[in-house]
């Protein structure tokens, strides 16, 4: 049993869950008295593998090639499939990045497998390991093994390790040539960029009262907005409300949206899937107003009404403009 | 241009769920079920560029009986037809899902195939890429926008923190659609009516040659995850729960 890390790196700066996955690896590895290494795919990138080399792993693999300057599905499929082929790893574990969801099944699914996406947390039984995954939007969890032989893959949830747990030491770095040829990569990445820039700055924003799909339509909207106002909070949304114009896409918290972490944070109408809950669970004060006791929201939350929130706000509203006038 | 649009049947969104007494699954029993949303926008993109380009959306899904209303209601709002896998699937891991879909695209010979990002079941948010590759396609992930220009499509991919990539790649190909694509439409009185005329193909996995079984993940068991002890419910009447919020709000918290 080996252990083999593919981290995360965008040319400019690590991907922050590439050292929640390393201290993952090596924790895991510890469980199961085995050795664990890590990869990076960068053409030319001594310098990434350096940094990796001064953490506590048996080898950094430094997978160069001129053909992977720019990520592509094929071409990091391709050669991990052929670092895999050499180190022969039993478990490979991954940040749950969008980069990784693009590539890993594909990886997985040439060698016959299928990986373990998104785990939550892990557990050593009877010398191998299960991994924790979430049903249903985080309504249920699921206990899930491996069947058949290695390799193993699996990617962790974003902040389900923590980063600061990493272990240092010293490594050596032993760099990987894959073959790979131009035709081999069939799609052509082309411009990164961003829509516009963003007029509005949640990451400021002191008090934010967002809104889910619990609001039902566009026309009730004035009722959360009516609660920001007696706040002064700013108005935010998980992504269903932006996706339907309901309010533009730069109010949106979450994964594909603004990270934020304000002092007070109203959650209405939020069931609390993931892609909203990686944008304001380091909120100092969670509030989660939801008829569904069994959101995942609550879980987050330090204070929570269950009920309908077009009783709820409005009488929040109320209690609120009641001691700022007072 | 022939596509094919894989669509998942899940449990309506706010369904309150139940564990099965076997522990490897809900119950299934009084549950209302509705079509995956990112799905849903799948459909909606498949349509919108026959609309375009002209050609046939054939719309496929894997599932118990049930799935025939899902289907129904793809026909409806536009595919032309559809192609039922009837089969058990609950937590069968996305290998052995994309392997039953897989076998029947291959006759299909599609242009592209297009599915939702992720379910809003299992989660997995594999089964499109594992597709492609059970294909040997070449495939694109959280695709805001398609462009088709002759042999070849142009897509917009989302990545993470407000970016996004422009990405070519040639055809057939495999996207896999994120929600908010387009805007979702209704079916019409109309499509409603044409759809009973429609055809839909029923196949078992037996029909396709492939065992409907999980080929890389077993699952020992799903229960409800434990609750954060930390938090403080207020109940009673909603004029009585807010009162308790703000006082917490303004002397606990000092947040207001």
């Amino acid at each position: 049993m080996s252990i083999l890390a593919v981290l995360e790196h965008n040319g400019r700066a690590w991907n922050r869950m590439s050292w929640e996955t390393l201290a993952a690896a090596q924790q895991i590895a510890r469980e199961l008295n085995t050795t664990v290494s890590a990869a990076v795919v960068r053409p030319d990138g001594q310098s990434l593998a350096g940094e990796l080399a001064r953490t506590r792993l048996e080898r950094v693999y430094l997978v160069d090639h001129e053909l992977l300057a720019e990520y592509t599905a094929d071409g990091f499929s391709l050669a991990l499939r052929q670092l895999i082929e050499r180190v022969k790893p039993e478990l490979l574990l991954f940040p749950h990045t969008y980069q990784v969801r693009d590539f890993l099944p594909k990886l997985a699914t040439s060698l016959g497998k299928a990986a373990v996406t998104d785990a939550i947390a892990h557990r050593v039984h009877d010398g191998a390991v299960v991994f924790v995954r979430q049903f249903f939007q985080g309504k249920v969890n699921a206990d899930v093994r491996f069947a058949g032989d290695a390799p193993h893959f699996a990617s962790l949830q974003a902040g389900a390790y923590r980063a600061d747990q990493v272990a240092e030491g010293a490594s050596e770095v032993e760099i990987f040539r894959p073959d790979l040829r131009a035709a081999q990569i069939r799609g052509k990445p082309l411009e990164l960029f961003r829509e516009s820039e963003r007029a509005v700055d949640l990451t400021a924003a002191g008090i934010i009262v967002s809104v889910g799909r619990g609001i039902k339509e566009a026309g009730n909207i004035p009722v959360v907005e009516k609660l920001a106002r007696a706040l002064g909070a700013e108005l935010a949304a998980s992504r269903p409300i932006c996706d339907a114009g309901w309010l533009p896409m730069e109010r949106q918290v979450g994964s594909s949206g603004q990270t934020v972490s304000p002092k007070l944070y109203v959650a209405v109408g939020i069931s609390g899937a993931i892609q909203h809950l990686v944008g304001m669970k380091g909120s100092r004060t969670v509030v989660a107003i939801n008829k569904d006791p069994n959101a995942p929201i609550f879980e987050v939350a330090d204070y929570g009404i269950v009920g309908d929130l077009f009783q709820v706000v409005p009488e929040l509203t109320a209690a609120i403009e009641k001691i700022k006038k007072s | 241009m022939k596509i094919v649009v894989a669509i998942k049947q899940t449990p309506a969104r706010d369904s309150q769920l139940r564990i099965a007494g076997t522990g490897k699954w809900i119950e299934e029993a009084d549950l209302a079920y509705e079509v995956n949303e990112p799905d849903a926008y799948a459909l909606e993109e498949a349509l919108q560029l026959k609309e375009k380009h002209g050609g046939e959306v054939i719309a496929l899904s894997a599932g118990p009986a049930r799935v025939a209303q899902t289907i129904r209601e793809a026909l409806a709002k536009g595919a032309d037809r559809a192609i039922h896998i009837e089969e058990d699937m609950g937590a069968l891991d996305p290998l052995a899902a994309a392997r039953l879909l897989a076998a029947a695209v291959k006759s299909e010979a599609p242009d592209l195939v297009l599915t939702g990002l992720q379910s809003d079941d299992l989660g997995y948010g594999q089964t499109g890429v594992i597709l492609a590759e059970l294909l040997g396609l070449p495939h694109a992930t959280i695709v805001m926008k398609v462009e088709v220009d002759g042999g070849a499509i142009r897509v917009k991919r989302e990545l993470e923190d407000g970016w996004f990539q422009q990405m070519e790649m040639p055809l057939p190909a495999l996207l896999t659609i994120q929600s908010g694509i387009g805007k979702l439409r209704y079916a019409t009185l109309m499509g409603i009516k044409k759809a009973k005329t429609k055809e839909v193909k029923r196949l078992t996995a037996a029909d396709l040659g492939v065992a409907a079984e999980s080929a890389g993940v077993v699952l020992d068991r799903i229960y409800t995850p434990e609750r954060s002890k930390r938090i403080q419910l207020f109940t009673g009447t909603p004029q009585e729960a807010a009162a308790q919020l703000v006082e917490k709000l303004r002397f606990e918290a000092r947040v207001l």
